[in-house]
């Protein structure tokens, strides 16, 4: 450049100014990155203790067994040392439990959603949404409580006063509790489903003399269907992986049952039974709560990536 | 075909019939779920409303200097002398059983509340001392209306022959019911009417804390990342269906994701608010990644463009210009994620915060439980007493819950009309 | 009954508040029956305010209220006896952007008939539905893949698709709010035509902001002006022959 005069925008502190801000770029990126570590973090603890897992138990035996109840031998000679591993019951139960809460949660969660985004007054709304996100908002732990408090013992008492035998820790009282739990979700995210539905579809069919339920219920709803099945999806997606409800209010028992006043477990109470406690990670007892950890994490994960995938496409459509 | 538009004709009456059924639909479902909301937390806060009053018992015990040596006042066997106290209060009972049942009128306290009184003032040894203490769980029960004082006496906690001592005690004004402080400052304790949810709500602090200061800047920065320098490409992509993704896995994962990396392979301290603090933040993550783009997207381009305009680079535009106004909506965001972490239990069982803790925590290394673990011990505790002192930590709970909410949406009022 | 060259639309005094604001002032104009009368005016002059009042969509619109009356077939529309659904049977509404629903072109066609229950057999509806067709002159295009989108369609196409799912319920007057405003000019040239047969046998008010397409199209034309009606008359004599200095400015484009 030799005799050159430096142009003024050439500034001679570029280089200092430079790296102080590749480090803080660096240290950006680094936290972004620090999402994907979770996930990598979750997926390789996962599989690494799962894998000690299937070397002691095959995975045949885990996926297909019907008899869940693992033990740790006291004795090595001890009969029935090796405890039984058969997944299904606990699923079985999980789908159980889900499927009370969905039937549940899903007209209840609908019909708020639909009177919220159609009928509600923005007085009423502004008065009705808060109380689903208070219902939304309230810990677990408290429908948990609540569950084995009220409902089990009512529903008890109704199944004896008809004369039904109901388990004292019943599927079913889990299952309301988590119904309840789940509405909120159903409801704020179909309210958004419903509420993108654009407004000339319902002039369309107002225009033609259709009554407001009517336009709901062969225009809206049809347009909305495919955001409103991902929010089930969703929805569905945190029952299975919901904990403290089901510790709380479904208990231990095993059974390999669909009666929703029997007594049944699901995976999520299993994880929790087993790890609490003392714990010896070579034995196939707790080991075993990895192999369910990572069952629940693979299922939850792709009910979840199916839901976005319906949802942004459905965003897509009318944007 | 007619179409005069007055004539209600029956078809569109039973139209009209539908649209009313269609639209009671939606108000019932939401009735359903408020009501449900009601009877949750009405019935909740009714059984712990109970938890604010503690039942007491005067006696009058004799601090007989035979029994207290004065060199070594603090060995003296306090429990002996409230035993004695009771009996002379009641001459009649001499059986063994009968004794029993009468020393378990008062709690276990009695002896230490009295042993401190007399350390504290020795003076008062050899006179009469007439002195509250805390009543047992049963007796607490009792007078609060919690316990069957009718029908089969073997199925009862009290036999017609205990109400008569606790009758005889009430008549004479020496039981009482007063505030219960020690709700709000004690750990936790084998006898319900001891226990407290201090060192709980500790803990919770100790944790929230722990989760605030890695989530917040992590946070953040991560959202600055993916919202101001990321490019359109196949990894940032990723990086944004992770992140999606990650806000919907079941909590108790993370729970085991700190078990087997935090505990096992760090071997950081178990049952600790660090380790919990840690699992809670990497669930709050993508909540406050997700909030904090949603803040940043709503600073105007025009402020970037301004920066950029007097020749500020693309960090410092973002750090002294855009952040900074999109920080109200990033704290919002914040607590809003910590407000649901602060009800998250399945994680905090994973890394052992679950164990029986008397002890308020001093630091975030030491073991401690949390208030929603603390709830879910309770509610498994036997003791008629101890429902009561689980719905009194979920009232606490709420309202703890209740003042993060408000305190997000006070801060989202304030700053909300700033563009 | 023939209800040709009798006033159809009646319109008595009305006025329009949005909240506290007003939007038309003493709108009083007779529509007649068969023919197409246009509503022209700058645009915030009121024409599709006064439109949605024949069929009362304003309704939907919660600070909206309506003061005078409005007469359809010799009733008052905001009289509290009147059915709305009966109503928007009666006065059928085009929108300005194409809005067919997102479902097949058949149902599209066939929704207003199913909710009114207007045919008995699954062969009476499909004649109906291609009647219809044929009538918005969409038939030929679409009648090989009637169940196929209606979303599908051309911008065009859509909107006599929707001209199509007006008139399938038989209303007696058609609004149209701009019809053909997203349109390019060949699709509008087929509105225009399309209108211009369907005054046999429909009573059309058609909004528009083109003045040509309002001498094009119509017989009779109100100019509106900051919420006032301020000429109304045969359409050659409004666009030869203003009465007011306002509308002699809006048509020589000198407001707009």
């Amino acid at each position: 450049m030799g005799n050159l005069p430096t142009a003024p925008f050439v500034s001679s502190n570029k280089t200092r100014r430079r790296l102080g801000e590749f480090v803080v770029y660096v240290l950006l990126i680094t936290s972004a990155l620090v999402a994907v570590a979770v996930t990598i973090g979750i997926v390789f603890s996962l599989a690494f203790e799962a894998y000690h897992f299937f070397q002691l138990i095959s995975w045949q035996d885990f996926l297909f067994g019907t008899k869940w109840s693992p033990q740790t031998a006291i004795r090595s000679d001890q009969v029935g040392a090796e405890g039984s591993f058969g997944v299904l019951p606990l699923v079985v139960g999980t789908l159980l439990i889900s499927a009370i809460a969905m039937a549940i949660a899903t007209p209840l969660g609908l019909a708020s959603a639909i009177y919220l985004a159609e009928y509600a007054t923005p007085r009423a709304r502004s008065i009705i949404k808060p109380m689903l996100e208070i219902l939304a908002g309230i810990p677990t732990v408290v429908y948990g409580f609540f569950a084995a408090l009220m409902i089990a013992p009512f529903i008890r008492m109704t199944g004896s006063s008809i004369g039904l035998e109901v388990a004292s820790e019943s599927a079913l009282a889990a299952g309301i509790a988590m119904g309840i739990m789940i509405v909120p979700l159903i409801s704020s995210l179909s309210d958004d489903v419903i509420n993108s539905v654009p407004q000339s579809l319902r002039d369309a069919s107002y225009g033609l003399g259709a009554t407001q339920a009517e336009t709901i219920r062969k225009v809206i709803l049809p347009a909305a269907l495919p955001g409103i099945s991902g929010s089930l999806l969703l929805a569905t997606s945190t029952a299975i992986g919901e904990t403290m409800i089901v510790v709380m209010a479904a208990g231990m028992a095993a059974n390999l049952s669909v009666n929703p006043l029997d007594a049944v477990t699901t995976v999520t109470v299993q994880i929790v039974s087993l790890l609490t406690g003392d714990q010896e990670f070579d034995s196939a007892k707790t080991l075993s709560a990895f192999a369910l950890g990572i069952m629940l994490f693979c299922v939850t994960l792709v009910l979840n990536v199916i839901a976005q995938k319906i949802v942004k496409h459905f965003r897509e459509q009318y944007d | 075909m007619t179409n005069s538009f007055t004539d209600i004709t029956p078809s569109l009456r039973r139209r009209h019939a539908r649209e009313t059924r269609f639209k009671w639909m939606g108000k019932i479902a939401i009735i359903i779920a408020v009501s449900f909301l009601l009877v949750m937390v009405g019935s909740i806060a009714w059984l712990g409303s109970g938890a604010l009053k503690q039942t007491r018992v005067q006696l009058n015990v004799h601090l007989d200097a035979a029994q207290i040596d004065a060199a070594a006042v603090a060995d003296a066997n306090y429990g002996k002398l409230i035993k004695t106290a009771l009996l002379d209060r009641f001459p009649e009972v001499t059986k063994r059983r009968d004794k029993k049942s009468l020393y378990g009128l008062v709690s276990y306290d009695a002896a230490y509340a009295l042993h401190d009184r007399v350390v504290a003032e020795p003076g008062l040894i050899g006179q009469d001392l007439r002195m509250w203490f805390v009543a047992s769980d049963d007796l607490d029960m009792l007078i609060k209306g919690n316990l069957e004082t009718t029908g089969d006496e073997n199925r009862r906690r009290f036999s017609d022959k205990q109400l008569g001592w606790i009758n005889s005690l009430k008549e004479e004004g020496a039981i009482k019911s007063v505030f219960n402080v020690a709700f709000f400052t004690t750990g936790d304790s084998r006898e319900p009417e001891l226990a407290g949810v201090l060192g709980a709500f500790v803990g919770t602090a100790f944790t929230l804390l722990v989760c605030f200061c890695l989530s917040f800047p992590i946070g953040i920065m991560a959202a600055i990342y993916l919202e101001e320098f990321a490019k359109k490409n196949r990894w940032n992509d990723l990086i944004e269906v992770n992140i999606n993704n990650l806000a919907a896995v079941p909590s108790i994962v993370f729970g085991l994701l700190g078990l087997a990396v935090f505990l096992n392979v760090f071997g950081l301290p178990r049952s600790s608010p660090l380790v919990g603090g840690m699992v809670l933040a990497l669930m709050t993550l993508p909540t406050i990644i997700i909030a904090a783009r949603a803040a940043l997207r709503a600073v105007p381009p025009s402020i970037r463009e301004a920066a950029l305009g007097i020749g500020a680079t693309q960090i410092q535009t973002v750090f002294h210009h855009v952040a900074p106004l999109a920080l109200p909506g990033m704290l919002t965001g914040a607590i809003v994620g910590m407000a649901r972490a602060l009800g998250e239990t399945a994680p905090l069982l994973m890394i052992g915060m679950v164990a029986f803790i008397v002890d308020i925590p001093g630091s975030v290394v030491q073991p401690a439980t949390a208030l929603p673990v603390q709830i879910f011990l309770w509610a498994d505790s036997p003791e008629r007493a101890f429902l009561e002192k689980t719905s009194a930590a979920i009232i606490v709970l709420i309202v703890f819950l209740i003042l993060m909410n408000l305190v997000a949406i006070l801060l989202r009022n304030k700053y909300s009309q700033r563009f | 009954m023939d209800t040709k060259g009798k006033i159809q639309v009646s319109a008595k005094d009305v006025n329009v508040f949005y909240g506290d604001k007003q939007a038309l002032q003493n709108i009083t104009l007779d529509v007649k029956s068969n023919k197409v009368t246009s509503f022209i005016g700058p645009s915030g002059c009121g024409k599709t305010t006064f439109l949605k009042c024949i069929n009362r969509m304003n309704d939907l619109i919660d600070i909206c209220r309506v003061e005078g009356n409005i007469l359809v077939a010799g009733q008052d529309i905001y009289d509290k006896s009147v059915d709305m659904v009966a109503l928007r049977a009666h006065v059928g509404m085009v929108f300005q952007k194409p809005n067919p629903f997102p479902k097949s072109i058949f149902e599209n066609v066939a929704y207003g008939m199913k909710i009114h229950n207007m045919t008995s057999s699954k062969s009476e509806l499909a004649d109906r539905v291609e009647d219809s067709l044929r009538r918005a002159a969409l038939w030929d295009e679409v009648k090989d893949r009637l169940d196929q989108p209606g979303t599908g369609l051309s911008g065009g196409q859509q909107q006599r698709l929707c001209i199509a799912r007006t008139i399938a319920v038989q209303p007696k007057v058609i609004l149209m709010d701009e019809p053909a405003s997203a349109l390019d000019p060949i699709a509008t040239a087929k509105i225009e035509e399309l209108i211009h047969e369907l005054k046999q046998n429909f009573t059309i008010i058609i909004v528009t902001h083109s003045m040509q397409q309002a001498a094009r199209v119509s017989q009779q034309t109100a100019f509106f002006h900051l919420g006032n009606l301020v000429e109304f008359g045969k359409t050659t004599d409004i666009f030869t022959n203003p009465q007011d200095e306002r509308t002699q400015n809006y048509i020589t484009g000198r407001i707009g």
